[in-house]
């Protein structure tokens, strides 16, 4: 490391090439973790340079910027979302699954040197929790949470491309980490003083602090438009207790980040403020108390874990309710629930750290206040299970996630409140036994649900359902690969194994890590079989196309409309009459489609640059700041408020489509829509199935 | 009553423009959320700070650092803005005539920068005394809370300098109107931090 | 017990999904009620058995903890025995300050007898843990943590670092030995005769980044090979472990003068309160 900088590279030199080490130090050990380091930095590259040349070869460059990077429809910056979260979960599972390999043949040393080891598991916790999770509910959330309450756009839709430029420039400042090395080894939740720069001056530290502040403002920005668009947006008729329980996790996800983000900026920005100006909040000398950070990020931590879960708990109850084909069971305490859980998360922080010398009384009081919580989620739990009761259940994909989360989150839930007890947390605080516990919880419980909720809503955005049989093999292997991962390092952390450990020394562990190792593949397998699925679905779209927008007999109003939806999502927004808007209209008996009397001009915003614009220069600025470029954050801060100002200046905001035009799109539907034949669920998997069900009304079996 | 009047007290949008009413009534209210949010990292700093009043470190501590006569001065500076800025918001719902309001956002501005320039000044006195962020926990914690309200401060005047800019180059139409409406309430908003620093921070580190 | 309680809301999730998958899955025709959405019985059994367990649980836990406290003293009728436990990347320096020896990764204690321990770090926090012997507890720079724990019997236990503080974490281990009371008199004898002092070039090698091994190797080259990562010191400043935490310069005076031979029985004074 260069401690002295240069005007231009600041502290970046040579060394920061993945190989650098190796080519100075050329162990076995070194090499062969050289060659993965630069492996992977490689796929970065190549990754970026293959997408450029294929972008070039078939001239689209004009047409991601201006369909796509330009658009402030929610719809697309949703799947752009799900696009960064999905490649950024395949690093982050391709990096687990080296750390199961690593403690697999971990007995005496392993093959990973104790620093790439630490790298492998901040950059996985870092991705997964900020580059995976996030913009993967906050994708969902953006393209259905709209269509759900009838409207057209989020009330923000400039903010909202600023959101995902900001993610976006995080992810790529984690993916820039793997060429230019190294990233921190102070896991997701930097505890100082480890990293503060006495014990880390490195620039991995840096990597860590700007990446997580990008996103943590992208989702404060996301929570505050999605917060007021549930608020101020809703169609006529939508109150409060006929919204659909996604979108009232949606608010509930929202109102956590509004109020649980600010925390960690806070915690970042002072940790910053340590590391480049020699502040001292959270060093041990000079005053400095690193339990405040401690706090203020479990005052974060701790909300941002049910900002993960609820969306999927959303996403759940909608998949429950369809594929048995029944009304959502006990509503009312389903929304209560969500409500009690929302709250609750903000009194449970200091959960995280019972063995940090608190007095016995408080430690219990927080211990019980998390097991408070544990009353609402096993509401939910039964309230699905009375969903399920005297329904017909379509074993469908999402079906088949939700059901093996049902059953793995109770088992998580069970280890979440041994875990909740201060005494026996003694024993296995930091442990494996609670690397297990949250994976329990967030693999079954957020991932399950946001796959889910991708092959449920896939073919309203695609126009085509994506294919059963890969999708259904890839779930079956993320149930049992997470089974066979995790559930041996239950017994390693009773056996009394730390987290983190590169390596151990005790033979008994090794028949657990060696079944958790192959867990690990399985899930690998199950990520090939998603791609898999994803290649198979679009050879065959033909078969699988959906042109009436409502493949699985859905409920709410995103079902009503084609798919994919037009633009402006609504050719005239709907009134509405009750819980379950949509499947009421079909019952009804009026018509699943009426024609409307008559059809209105419809403003919609204009494209706008201002997100590729922050994007970029929040990816510099963060760049700049990682290496002590310090012309650089000038010059991208400088732009950036030039671009803030600019845009207060422009009038041009909106364009208009005529109403002439939007008659005749629906037109064209209605039409297409009469020539569908309408099937029933037994044909719901077969390419019979076009998206228009047959409805009760004429007489189907459901 | 004409029912568009009050959806703004403070806002005159004119009386036909219902769709306008509403868009802006998201924004404003957006504003609000936003503010909620920021309120909270100034609620965090303000905690730290009550934390760490004991880490000086055997550095200087409110007493030999504070000096109550000066942080009036910023008080009364941002109290009078926040007054001329409720004028321009009166001169822009029941005046048509632009010169007034664009007074009053002037004369906002000048108070504004007065208060900037001698916040930096008190800061300089600190450095020069030995009260640098460097020397100990508690004063880390000063220059944390103290010159964030200030950057937010000087964030607003850069903000109305550029409505000032718009207000020249598209007159008064509704974007304009609600960026001042906007800025209003992060005028004000800080203007409530302010007394929150000044009592805490200032009164309460000298008394 | 804590599982138990919890199993009265889990297991029937569990028995009951597959159960109800069976009956109403499509093309069964069972009973199908497409608009049944509320029952007050099951309404009431779903809130309500959760909110009784979550009592009985809080009642547990809350006894649990109390009692279990890592930093109540341990009822015994013997005088507990002190140790004073600095972290260090990547090694553990452990203090007897009544027997004035200090070791390196290796916690002598005699069995039946209470140990009383204060636990800080030399570096970035740590997590002490012996996990044969209870609570882990977190030790942190400038901070004082207490635990107290009893071994029931003889044998050798190990000990970890719990929480991550760089490439040495996994390498932060020791060995924990539960002698009986004769052993560890002369495990204290022999130290105080034998082993070096903790001096200030000691100290300094403890501050780098280093495992016991490299320690060892640094300041003891001649028995790095014959028996690796237990250092022993015979002579200890009287103030160090105060003096880590506090971060001042212990009084290296004390070290000069010869310390008693004979063992007292430890100080009675075992309620320290807590340091934040």
């Amino acid at each position: 490391m260069n401690h002295e900088s240069h005007w231009v590279l600041g502290r970046l030199d040579w060394s920061a090439l993945p190989f650098w080490d190796a080519l100075q130090h050329p162990t076995t050990m070194n090499i062969v973790n050289a060659i993965i380091a630069s492996g992977a930095g490689a796929m970065v590259i190549l990754g970026g340079l293959i997408a450029a040349a294929a972008l070039t070869w078939t001239k689209r460059w004009r047409w991601l910027w201006s369909e796509w990077l330009t658009s402030p429809d929610h719809k697309k910056i949703g799947i752009m979302f799900i696009v960064i979260a999905l490649v950024m979960l395949a690093r982050a599972v391709i990096e687990a699954v080296f750390m199961r390999l690593q403690q697999a043949v971990g007995l005496d040393g392993g093959f990973l040197t104790a620093e790439h080891f630490g790298q492998l598991f901040t950059t996985h916790g870092t991705i997964m929790v900020f580059f995976m999770a996030m913009p993967f509910l906050t994708g969902i959330i953006n393209y259905v949470m709209p269509l759900q309450i009838g409207t057209r756009d989020l009330s923000f839709p400039v903010m909202n491309t600023i959101s995902l430029g900001l993610t976006a420039a995080g992810a790529a400042l984690v993916m820039v980490s793997l060429v230019l090395a190294p990233f921190s080894t102070g896991g997701w939740s930097g505890y100082p003083s480890f990293t503060e720069s006495a014990a880390n001056p490195g620039a991995g530290v840096d990597y860590w602090i700007w990446a997580v502040t990008l996103s943590t403002l992208s989702s404060t920005l996301t929570g505050i438009n999605f917060a007021v668009t549930i608020y101020k947006k809703r169609a006529p008729g939508m109150t409060w207790f006929r919204l659909p329980l996604f979108t009232w996790t949606a608010l509930c996800t929202s109102i956590l980040m509004i109020f649980g983000m600010p925390p960690l900026t806070v915690a970042t920005a002072l940790l910053a403020l340590d590391r480049y100006l020699d502040f001292h909040f959270f060093t041990a000398d000079l005053g400095g108390n690193m339990m405040n950070y401690i706090n203020l990020f479990w005052a974060f931590g701790h909300p941002e874990v049910y900002i993960l879960i609820l969306p999927a708990f959303g996403i759940f109850s909608e998949i429950f309710s369809t594929f048995s084909g029944k009304t959502l069971y006990g509503y009312t305490a389903l929304v209560i629930a969500t409500l009690a859980i929302a709250v609750l998360s903000f009194t449970v922080w200091l959960h995280h750290f019972f063995t940090m010398g608190q007095s016995a009384h408080i430690n219990a009081i927080f211990g019980i206040a998390t097991m408070l919580i544990g009353v609402p989620t096993g509401v939910k739990i039964y309230d699905w299970m009375l969903t399920m009761f005297r329904g017909r259940i379509r074993f469908s994909v999402p079906m088949i996630y939700a059901i093996g989360f049902i059953m793995l989150f109770v088992l998580g839930g069970l280890t979440g409140v041994i875990l909740a007890v201060p005494s026996v947390d003694y024993q296995i605080h930091n442990s494996l036994f609670l690397v297990a516990h949250f994976h329990n919880m967030l693999i079954p419980g957020l991932l399950f649900g946001m796959l889910a909720g991708t092959n449920l809503w896939f073919p309203k955005a695609f126009g085509f359902r994506l294919e059963e049989r890969w999708g259904r093999r890839a779930a079956y292997c993320w149930i049992v690969g997470f089974m066979m991962a995790f559930f041996p390092l239950y017994a390693l952390g009773v056996l009394g194994m730390p987290r983190r450990s590169a390596a151990f020394f005790e033979p008994t562990y090794l028949p657990w890590t060696l079944i958790a190792g192959i867990g690990a593949i399985v899930i690998l397998v199950a990520m090939l079989f998603l791609l898999l699925q994803l290649w198979v679905s679009v050879r065959d779209r033909e078969l699988n196309r959906v042109p009436g927008g409502d493949p699985w007999d859905g409920r709410s109003l995103e079902w009503s409309v084609s798919s994919p939806p037009p633009e402006y999502n609504f050719p005239v927004i709907p009134e509405i009459h009750g819980r379950d808007a949509y499947m009421r209209q079909k019952e009804s008996g009026g018509g699943a489609h009426p024609r409307p009397d008559d059809y209105t001009d419809i403003t919609m915003p204009a494209n706008t640059a201002m997100g590729a614009i922050i994007g970029m220069t929040g990816f510099l600025m963060a760049f700049g700041l990682t290496w002590y470029e310090w012309w650089l954050v000038m010059a991208a801060g400088g732009a950036t408020l030039v671009a803030l100002v600019a845009r207060g200046f422009t009038r041009q905001r909106t364009r208009t489509i005529t109403a002439a035009e939007v008659h005749r799109q629906h037109d064209t539907w209605l039409r297409e829509l009469a020539s569908l034949r309408p099937v029933t669920r037994a044909e719901e998997q077969s390419s019979a199935n076009r998206g228009l069900p047959a409805s009760p009304v004429e007489g189907a079996v459901q | 009553m004409n029912s568009t009047s009050t959806r703004h007290p403070g806002l005159n949008l004119g009386h036909a423009h219902g769709e306008a009413h509403e868009a802006s009534e998201e924004l404003v209210f957006g504003f609000w959320v936003f503010m909620m949010s920021d309120l909270i990292i100034f609620g965090l700093l303000f905690a730290t700070y009550i934390t760490m009043l004991g880490g000086t470190a055997g550095g200087p501590g409110p007493h030999e650092l504070f000096e109550l006569k000066s942080a009036f001065i910023e008080t009364m500076l941002l109290l009078i803005s926040s007054f001329t800025f409720g004028m321009a918001s009166l001169a822009l719902k029941y005046r048509s005539d632009r010169k007034v309001l664009v007074g009053w956002l002037v004369v906002t501005l000048l108070l504004g920068l007065g208060f900037i320039a001698h916040e930096l000044y008190d800061f300089h006195k600190m450095f020069s005394e030995g009260g640098v962020p460097s020397r100990s926990g508690f004063l880390s914690a000063f220059f944390a809370l103290v010159p964030l309200h200030g950057l937010h401060v000087t964030g607003a005047c850069i903000w109305l300098v550029a409505l000032l800019g718009q207000i020249a180059v598209h007159g008064l139409d509704t974007p304009t109107k609600t960026g001042l409406m906007r800025l209003a309430i992060l005028w004000h908003f800080l203007d409530v931090v302010w007394i929150g620093i000044f009592s805490i921070v200032y009164l309460g580190g000298i008394a | 017990m804590i599982i138990g309680l919890t199993l009265i809301v889990v297991l029937p999730v569990l028995v009951l999904t597959p159960l109800i998958l069976a009956r109403y899955r499509y093309g069964r025709n069972s009973e199908y009620r497409p608009h049944w959405a509320f029952s007050k019985i099951a309404d009431t059994a779903i809130w309500g058995v959760p909110f009784l367990v979550v009592i009985a649980l809080a009642i547990v836990a809350w006894r649990g903890t109390v009692s279990l406290d890592p930093y109540k003293p341990i009822d015994s009728n013997k005088a507990p025995l002190r140790v004073q436990v600095v972290g260090f990347d990547w090694k553990w320096l452990f203090i007897y300050p009544d027997q004035g020896v200090a070791t390196v990764n290796d916690l002598v204690i005699p069995t039946h007898r209470p140990i009383s321990l204060q636990l800080t770090s030399a570096s970035v926090m740590q997590g002490f843990f012996v996990p044969a012997l209870g609570s882990q507890v977190d030790v942190m720079n400038r901070m004082v943590t207490r635990l107290h724990l009893e071994a029931d019997q003889e044998g050798e236990f190990p000990g970890k670092n719990m929480q991550y503080n760089g490439k040495g974490f996994h390498l932060q281990r020791f060995a924990t030995h539960a002698v009986d009371d004769e052993a560890f008199q002369r495990f204290a004898d022999r130290t105080r005769r034998s082993g070096n002092a903790l001096d200030a070039h000691v100290l300094d090698a403890l501050n780098e980044k280093s495992t016991a091994a490299q320690l060892t190797q640094e300041i003891e080259p001649q028995n790095a090979v014959s028996k690796p990562a237990a250092l022993r010191f015979g002579s200890v400043p009287h103030d160090l472990f105060q003096a880590i935490a506090d971060h001042e310069t212990p009084d290296w005076s004390s070290l000069t003068s010869k310390v008693p031979v004979s063992s007292g029985p430890a100080t009675p004074d075992d309620r320290g309160e807590k340091q934040p």
